[in-house]
Parts: structure tokens; C-alpha cells; sequence
């Protein structure tokens, strides 16, 4: 009887030691006074400039403790799954990045998963400091729902100087000046433009398809206004194709800055990129305008394909209060004027102070201020996250197959399927 | 063997908890997964409305899906033949009283140890057609054999090229595994079979493929089956290595998986393909279990 | 047998020499990634290309590896106070799970078992949002406790399935020879199943250790807050989204993998020793 006895006890501590010894760990927490932010700037430029707004916050509100609960890795695509998978677990950080536009309301807005910010806006006059498109890109049913911290461009043509030097030509203003200059390059055994991974191929294609169309009709596509087999979408596709025989035959292997490396070492001409490739041109050492040049991506001056990252508002954020200071130094001159040089973006005001920015993003303020501004689709503003994978997946085929019909048949379906 | 029913009560309860957290953790979430695929969510917010088999239709007239499949084919035959391969060509040749065989042996686990995620952009570095092995192979004069590893969107009967980068990688990664299983096997045959094989007169080589080789059968049963679900699931090494890759050349269930839900936000036709991913692995798992289990009843 | 014992010495040395040169050779390409890692590691960023991955760096700097190791420190420490515990709880549970589903078939065990054993098989990618649910409703969900009661739970399958495998090869005489004694179910475990389960366990725990430790999905779905993130989600953290410093990422890679080599190179013996004791038997 004693061994029956001591074995059962035994049974018993198992299984009440594992429970009791997980449990231990979670003792009820006390509620602090918290802000918890969600991003996936965790090194790097971004990273410090994340670092400057928290100096801000923190000196405005030294009580707070700032958290940022970051995920790296994919360019943000780990961080998006595990941002969705807590949200859905009802348990939202107390104010995330994410891209405006598209992302944000198809997202979460259209959900109800967001509070709208409008008073923000209001309360502290962020309203006219910034252009008119911005507020429309946040805003659903005349309500803004996150604010925008910073801006990159996406169509930007990065070029080598000194190739181009050499060469005798000037940045391509058109996709026919592009061509002829890819030309003359690919004759003197230079590859005309950079190309890397499959994203950057869809990167690639939106400046293309702004290049064709031109703003108004790109703006379109987006929205039912323009139809998926316009002639202009049809001249951009094929465009798209002829550019694909000037690029290095190992793009697909090539993470973005090993592309942008082609560039430094001279092994490439020109690359289309986002401006962030400003930032890792400075950091293997060149000076912006000396060693490279940039110009608008052949056929798209006077139109400023823009993406942003911004902060929102979620519904049910354990700490609301402190997001709403947040929110609050996130939307100030001070703030973004302390992130965005480190960044390497420019603010999403037009009031940023110009002396803090160097000579690339000098340039574009004055763009952002002049242009017309369209909305990228490959970083989250233009079309809902489905809509975005569609087309991915279109481009993917695309750079194989170069079977025209096929990509338009394609994107109407796609469009057709996003646009209900 | 005399029990008491006692005893027999206090063994059931050992294994309740497990079976209580298995039932939960694994089939109850299996089960959500299975009424997902069966819905129209599409977004954020869960929409459980039914919409029967609407998502396999879908996922199944797609070509990336389609292709997904076929690569996991394809991936899964070469993996498994190269990982057993490498382990019995490994596991020979350390069995035969190497010095240092710790030594040996360690660099062939090392790559267990090391996480994919890493070991995908090694591996991608190295097959990059412009500098990786290809300009080892320029330089040694053999540059007929530099092609464009996984950048090749070439394929030949739905056999994607590109695919084979993949399998080295992964297969570096395992096969310390089977060699390490092949190793124990090898080590538990006893000397006197051998022994017996020789004075038969049987070479070196036929004692292999005779007598040792088969008594292995087993192990290689199992090593297929721990190496087959892994395949089936593969996701981290593919991801950070090329991704999907042009015209979907590496894609693999598990990406499509990933992107299509917390990408697209497509909740409905990500669990659909989870559940066609879960069904493969039942495909090959369910008869394997079923007979190693009656077998052990006969015996 | 043979008769010229010249010949044979001369055969034996060319044979052993060919059987050197093949496992060297092995060997060698089984370190090219490993020589990728470590030259990138040593190189300072600005030197860092992948044109240049091939050569070794000009000037060698330690400052990559000091830079990952001052980042990484907390998260080694989350990391093991996640691999241990998990680990050494899922080996008992199997150790427990084994004995009882070989030794104590009541009725059912034989489904009982292939039931556990199939949880090995799901594609986690598919139950993380059920999975972030449960956690959060047992208020388990962003801590550590929650990560290790995941790896726990399906690491039972597995390590159910080793110790049943091992422990089958036991014959029942040594058992019984137990229960003349009057001994119960569990005074048999600890006095005569435990004291031989040691291959059984370093098979168990190299096993659960190496998956815990560089697990990703559910590290970085589950655990939000920086300080209790565990390595591989700290890994990937050291790139940001846009630029990423490789020749950290790779030292920070090599720091990461230090302690499962070390329990490769301590248990490495054992853990062949381990799946030779039964545990590889289908």
C-alpha cells in the first residue's frame, strides 16, 4: 500500500509541477506606466533615428517607459505577421508602424481596428503643415487615422557618375532616352541598369507603369479609373520586357544592396531604387552628387511615387494616453527633423528644417513640395496588402515568361478581384 | 507480467496531460484550421461564413500552388536520396577505425546546430551565380560547369533546376543526421556478421551491399520519415535562401502559406493549403505508423 | 589469408590513404559555409561585398564579434532560460510517456500513441493564430512561460517517440524481476528504467536543445518585448529592414550557434552511442 501511495503522490507533483512551475514565471504584473511601440527599425540608420524621436519623447515625458517590441528580418514581413497574429490575439501594442495608404485602411481601418486620430491633428495644427495628398492617403471617410513620419521616394535613378562621364550621356529623362543609353553602355561591356530580388523587380515595374501612364492615369489603375489593359499598361509591360535585356543576369540572387554595390564597384550603370540606397551608398563611404547622381526614373519628372511609414492608433491600447504623446512627437517638426536625417528620408511635413538634410534630400523636399504626388504600390500606399501579393505574383511570371497578354490578362483579373 | 490494475490507472494518468495538450495544441487547432479553409475570411476580421470548398478550388486552379506541389516532389525525392547517400557514404567510412573520427564526426553534425535562417544567405552567397561557386569553378578552368544555380528558371518536366542549390544546402545541413544514424546502425551490427560474410568468401563491397546494406533497411525507413516531414514542411531555409524565386522556381507550400495569410491577408486560403500541407504529411506518416506498429504487435 | 603480408601492409596504407583523402575531402566541403560565416565576421563592414566573399579579410577585426556579443547577451541568457527548462521537462514527460506507452500497454495505449505521435507532423505556420488565442486566454501569452509550455508541448510526439523506441528494447525480465519485489510503477522507473536511460536522454536532449534553441516562428510570434526575445529573434533584429550589416549578422550567427556545438562536441560521443541503444529502430 505504501508504494501505491507514494506513486500516486508522485503522479500527482508531475503533473502539477509542470503547470505550477510555468505559471511561476507569469506572476501578475503590475500595470506601469508603459508605451509600447511596434516597428521594424532595429538597426542601422532607421534604427538611430527611431532612437532620436525616443530621446524626445523620453525628455518630454521621463515617467514613460518606452518599449519598442521590434521584429526585423524580410524587410518588415516578419513583423507584419506577428503584428497581425497579436492583434488578432486581442493583444495590440499601443501604437505601430505601418505603411500609410493602402495598408493602413484596407488593413486595419476598413476593420475597425483603428481609433481615428483627426483630433491630433487638430489640436496640435498638424493639418497645414503637411500637402493636402498626405492627409488624403490616411484619411478614410473623412477621418485620419495615423501620421506619417517620414517620406521615401521610390522613383529615383541612381547612376555612376563616372560611367556616365565616360560615357558622354545624361540621366535618361524618358524611357526611349533610357534605352538608347543602355544601349551605348551595353556596347562598352557595361551592364546599363542594377537589378536584385524579386521585389525590386516589382519596385522596377511601378516606376515603369508611372513612366507610361503618367500620374494622373497611374493614380487610376488604383481605383477602377484606369483600365488594366490601357494601352499605356500594355507600352509598360512590354518596356518592362526590353529593360529586362539590359540588366545583370543575376539579379535574382542579389539582395538590394548587392545591386547598389554593382553600382559603387562600376559594374553597373544605373539602378532604380528607393532613396534609401542613398543611405548605403554613404555608408561604404561616397559623397551624394560627387561619386553618384540621381534623377527621376525615366519618364516619371514632376510626379513623386511616395511611400511612408507612419504610426497609428490602435483600438484597445493598453496605454492610449501615452500613445497619443506619441503620436503627438511623431507629428512634430522636432521630431521628424530629429529621425528623418538619420533615416535618410525627408519629412512628411514640408516645413522640415533643410539645413539638417544633405544634398540628395534637399532635392527631393523641393520635389515633395512641387511634384504630384502618387502613391507607391509596392511599399503598402497604392493598393490593399492582396491586391499588392496579386501583383507580385504577376511580376514573378512576368520577368520568366515576358508573355505580355498573359501580364494583362493577369492584372485584370487581379484588379477585378480587389477592386469589388 | 503481473500489474496491478492499479498500476495500470496511475500509467493512464501519466499519459493523460500529454494527451490533454496534444489533443488541444495539435488537433484542436487542426480542427480550427480545417473550418478556416472552409470560410470566406479575407482580412483581419475573421468571417467564418461557409463556403465549402471554394478555397481548394482556388488554390488548386493556381499556377503557384500547382507549382508549389511539384517542387515539393521533386525537392523531397532528392533530399531524402542525397541526405541517406552522404550518411551511409559518411557513416562507411568512419566505421572503419579513423583517428580522430570525434573530430570528423563533429564537422559532420555541426551544420545540425546552426539555425537555417543563417545558413539560408551562406548558401545563397555561395550559389549567387556571379561570385559564389561559379567563380570558384572560372578559376580552376572548369567555368562549362558555372550555370545559374537557383537564378535558372529553367525546368523540365515541372522539374524546376533551380530546386537543386536547395537540396545541397538542406542536405549539408541533415545528413550528419543519417550519418549519425547510419553510424549507431552500423556500430550495432555484430562483428561476427562480418566475420561470417568474409569466410564465405564475400569481397569487402559485397558484404556491403549483401549483408550490411540491408540489415540498415530500417534505419533508412526511419531517417525518411524524420527527413520527409521536414521536407514537406520546409519553410526558413527556402525563405532566406531564394525565396520564391522567378516564376516561382523555389516556392514551397510553406511560403505560399506564410505569404498568402499574413501577407495577402487571405486567412481562408492560407488554411487551405496548411490543411493540403497536413494532408501530405498524413499521406506519408499514417501507413508507415500503421504498419511499424503491427509489425511490433506481431512480434 | 594472406599469404604475402608485404602486399597487404602496402594495400592496407594505400587503402587507408584513399579513405583519409575522401573523409578530408568531406570534411573540407562540409566547412565551405562555415569559412563563408567566419570571413565575413572578421571583415569590417566597409569591406564587406559579396564580390569579395571567397578571400579573407585584409585587416582582421574581432569588432564584428564584440559588437553581436554585447547585442546578443541578454537574448543568450532568454535562450537558455528557455532551452533548459523546456528541454529537460519534455524529456522527462517523454521519458515518463515512453516507459508507460512500451511497458504498461493498458487498453488504448496503442492509439494513445500514434495520436501523440503525429503532432510531430503539423505545419506549425498553421496554428499560430489558434495558438496566440489559447495563450492569451491562459495568460501565457508575450512570456517566457508561454514560449517554454509550446516547446514543451510539442516536443512530447517526438520525444515520446524516442524514449518508447529505447525503452522497448529493455527486456521485461529486468522489469519483473522489480515487481517479486512489490515494487509499484513507478518505484520500477525510478529504480531500474531511470538508472539506464542515459543514452536515451542525450539523444533526447541534444534533439529538443538544437530545435528550441534555434527556433524562429514561434520565438517571435510569442515573446514581444526585447528583453525577453531568445536569440534567433535577436539574430535577425541585428539587420534592420533596409541595410544590413552582414559581417555582424554572421559573427552574431557563429556566437549563437556556440552552445549547441558545445553540446555537440561534449555529448557527440553519446548522442551516436544514444540512437545506437534502440532508439533508431523503426
Amino acid at each position: 500500500m505504501k508504494s501505491i501511495k507514494t506513486s500516486i503522490l508522485l503522479v500527482l507533483t508531475v503533473l502539477l509541477l509542470t503547470p505550477a512551475i510555468l505559471f511561476a514565471g507569469g506572476k501578475k504584473e503590475e500595470v506601469k506606466n508603459e508605451l509600447e511601440i511596434f516597428s521594424w527599425w532595429t538597426a542601422g540608420g532607421e534604427a538611430e533615428g527611431l532612437e532620436a524621436m525616443r530621446e524626445i519623447f523620453e525628455a518630454k515625458y521621463p515617467d514613460v517607459e518606452f518599449i519598442n517590441a521590434t521584429v526585423a528580418g524580410g524587410a518588415g514581413v516578419n513583423a507584419k505577421a506577428v503584428l497581425k497574429t497579436r492583434m488578432q490575439g486581442g493583444d495590440p501594442p499601443d501604437s505601430f508602424q505601418v505603411h500609410a495608404g493602402h495598408e493602413l485602411i484596407d488593413t486595419w481601418v476598413v476593420a475597425g481596428k483603428m481609433e481615428p486620430i483627426t483630433f491630433i491633428f487638430k489640436e496640435n495644427n498638424f493639418l497645414n503643415a503637411y500637402p493636402k495628398d498626405v492627409i488624403d492617403i490616411i484619411s478614410y471617410k473623412g477621418e485620419i487615422y495615423s501620421v506619417p513620419v517620414n517620406i521615401h521616394r521610390s522613383n529615383v535613378l541612381w547612376y555612376n557618375k563616372q560611367i556616365f562621364a565616360d560615357a558622354g550621356i545624361t540621366p535618361p529623362d524618358s524611357l526611349e532616352s533610357f534605352f538608347a543609353a543602355a544601349e551605348k553602355l551595353s556596347g562598352k561591356g557595361i551592364i546599363p541598369l542594377a537589378l536584385a530580388e524579386a521585389w525590386t523587380n516589382s519596385h522596377l515595374f511601378e516606376s515603369v507603369l508611372l513612366g507610361a501612364l503618367g500620374p494622373g492615369k497611374y493614380k487610376g489603375l488604383w481605383n477602377g479609373g484606369t483600365a488594366w489593359d490601357d494601352p499605356g499598361v500594355i507600352a509598360a509591360v512590354e518596356a518592362f520586357i526590353n529593360i529586362l535585356d539590359y540588366v545583370n543576369s543575376d539579379f535574382s540572387a542579389l539582395a538590394w544592396e548587392a545591386a547598389a554595390q554593382y553600382v559603387i564597384d562600376g559594374k553597373a550603370a544605373m539602378y532604380i531604387m528607393g532613396d534609401w540606397a542613398e543611405g548605403y551608398f554613404k555608408s561604404k563611404g561616397l559623397t551624394p552628387g560627387k561619386e553618384f547622381g540621381w534623377a527621376p526614373s525615366p519618364g516619371t519628372a514632376g510626379s513623386f511615387l511616395m511611400l511612408s511609414d507612419s504610426f497609428g492608433l490602435p483600438r484597445g491600447a493598453p496605454n492610449r494616453e501615452n500613445a497619443i504623446k506619441w503620436l503627438t512627437v511623431c507629428g512634430s517638426k522636432e521630431g521628424q527633423d530629429a529621425f528623418n536625417p538619420k533615416k535618410g528620408s525627408i519629412p512628411s511635413r514640408t516645413d522640415g528644417n533643410k539645413s539638417l538634410y544633405d544634398a540628395y534630400l534637399k532635392s527631393a523636399m523641393d520635389d515633395w513640395t512641387s511634384n504630384t504626388i502618387v502613391p507607391s504600390v509596392m511599399h503598402g500606399a497604392a493598393a490593399s496588402e492582396g491586391w499588392m501579393e496579386d501583383y507580385n505574383n504577376i511580376i514573378t511570371i512576368l520577368i520568366v515568361e515576358k508573355n505580355v497578354d498573359q501580364a494583362v490578362k493577369a492584372f485584370l483579373k487581379a484588379a477585378a478581384k480587389n477592386l469589388k | 507480467m503481473y500489474h496491478s490494475r492499479r498500476d495500470y490507472l496511475i500509467a493512464f494518468l501519466i499519459i493523460l496531460p500529454s494527451l490533454c495538450a496534444v489533443l488541444i495544441f495539435v488537433y484542436g487547432f487542426i480542427a480550427w484550421s480545417i473550418r478556416t479553409s472552409l470560410s470566406a475570411w479575407e482580412g483581419i476580421i475573421p468571417d467564418f461564413s461557409f463556403v465549402g470548398l471554394r478555397n481548394y478550388i482556388e488554390i488548386f486552379s493556381s499556377y503557384r500552388f500547382q507549382t508549389d506541389l511539384w517542387n515539393t516532389l521533386f525537392f523531397t525525392i532528392l533530399f531524402l536520396g542525397l541526405c541517406v547517400l552522404i550518411g551511409l557514404l559518411l557513416s562507411i567510412l568512419l566505421d572503419r577505425k579513423v583517428k580522430c573520427e570525434g573530430v570528423f564526426r563533429n564537422i559532420f553534425l555541426f551544420p545540425m546546430a546552426i539555425s537555417f535562417v543563417v545558413t539560408g544567405i551562406v548558401w545563397k552567397w555561395i550559389f549567387s551565380p556571379s561570385v559564389g561557386v561559379n567563380a570558384i569553378l572560372r578559376a580552376i578552368g572548369l567555368e562549362h560547369l558555372a550555370w545559374g544555380w537557383f537564378t535558372d528558371p529553367a525546368k523540365y518536366l515541372n522539374f524546376h533546376v533551380a530546386l537543386i542549390p536547395i537540396v545541397i544546402a538542406a542536405s549539408w545541413q541533415l545528413s550528419g543526421y543519417t550519418m549519425a544514424l547510419y553510424l549507431a546502425g552500423l556500430r550495432g551490427i555484430p562483428v561476427e556478421v562480418r566475420e561470417a560474410a568474409r569466410i564465405d568468401g564475400a569481397t569487402e563491397f559485397q558484404t556491403y551491399t549483401r549483408v550490411i546494406l540491408p540489415m540498415l533497411k530500417p534505419i533508412t525507413l526511419s531517417a525518411l520519415i524524420v527527413l520527409g516531414h521536414i521536407s514537406l514542411k520546409i519553410f526558413d531555409l527556402v525563405y532566406t535562401m531564394t525565396g520564391r524565386g522567378p516564376a516561382f522556381a523555389t516556392d514551397v507550400p510553406g511560403i505560399n502559406m506564410f505569404e498568402t495569410t499574413f501577407r495577402a491577408n487571405r486567412y481562408a486560403e492560407g488554411a487551405a493549403m496548411s490543411i493540403v500541407m497536413f494532408f501530405m504529411v498524413a499521406l506519408v506518416i499514417i501507413p508507415y505508423l500503421y504498419t511499424s506498429l503491427r509489425k511490433e504487435k506481431q512480434s | 589469408m594472406y599469404v604475402n603480408t608485404g602486399t597487404y601492409r602496402l594495400n592496407r596504407a594505400i587503402s587507408r590513404g584513399i579513405l583519409y583523402t575522401i573523409l578530408l575531402l568531406c570534411a573540407a566541403s562540409f566547412l565551405i559555409p562555415i569559412y563563408v560565416l567566419l570571413a565575413t565576421g572578421l571583415k569590417s563592414f566597409k569591406d564587406v561585398n559579396i564580390a569579395h566573399m571567397w578571400s579573407l579579410p585584409d585587416k582582421i577585426t574581432l569588432s564584428s564579434f564584440v559588437k553581436a556579443f554585447i547585442k546578443l547577451i541578454p537574448n543568450l541568457k532568454n535562450s537558455l532560460l528557455i532551452a533548459i527548462p523546456a528541454t529537460l521537462f519534455s524529456a522527462i514527460i517523454g521519458s515518463l510517456n515512453g516507459y508507460v506507452l512500451s511497458k504498461w500497454k493498458f487498453k488504448g495505449a496503442n492509439i494513445i500513441f500514434p495520436i501523440i505521435l503525429f503532432g510531430m507532423f503539423i505545419p506549425y505556420q498553421s496554428i499560430l493564430i489558434p495558438l496566440v488565442q489559447f495563450l492569451s486566454f491562459i495568460k501565457l501569452y508575450g512570456k517566457l512561460a508561454g514560449l517554454i509550455l509550446v516547446h514543451i508541448i510539442y516536443g512530447i510526439p517526438i520525444t515520446t517517440l524516442i524514449f518508447r523506441n529505447y525503452y522497448t528494447e529493455v527486456p521485461d525480465e529486468i522489469l519483473e524481476a522489480g515487481f517479486m519485489d512489490g515494487s509499484g510503477i513507478f518505484q520500477s522507473y525510478l529504480r531500474i528504467m531511470l538508472p539506464i536511460s542515459a543514452p536515451g536522454f542525450v539523444v533526447v536532449i541534444i534533439w529538443q536543445f538544437t530545435n528550441i534553441w534555434n527556433e524562429f516562428l514561434f520565438a517571435v510570434t510569442i515573446t514581444q518585448k526585447p528583453s525577453l526575445q531568445p536569440i534567433t529573434v535577436a539574430l535577425q533584429n541585428l539587420a534592420g529592414s533596409q541595410i544590413v550589416e552582414w559581417n555582424v549578422q554572421m559573427a552574431g550567427a557563429l556566437i549563437a550557434a556556440l552552445p549547441t556545438l558545445l553540446l555537440y562536441i561534449l555529448l557527440g560521443k553519446f548522442f551516436i552511442r544514444g540512437l545506437l541503444a534502440g532508439s533508431v529502430k523503426a
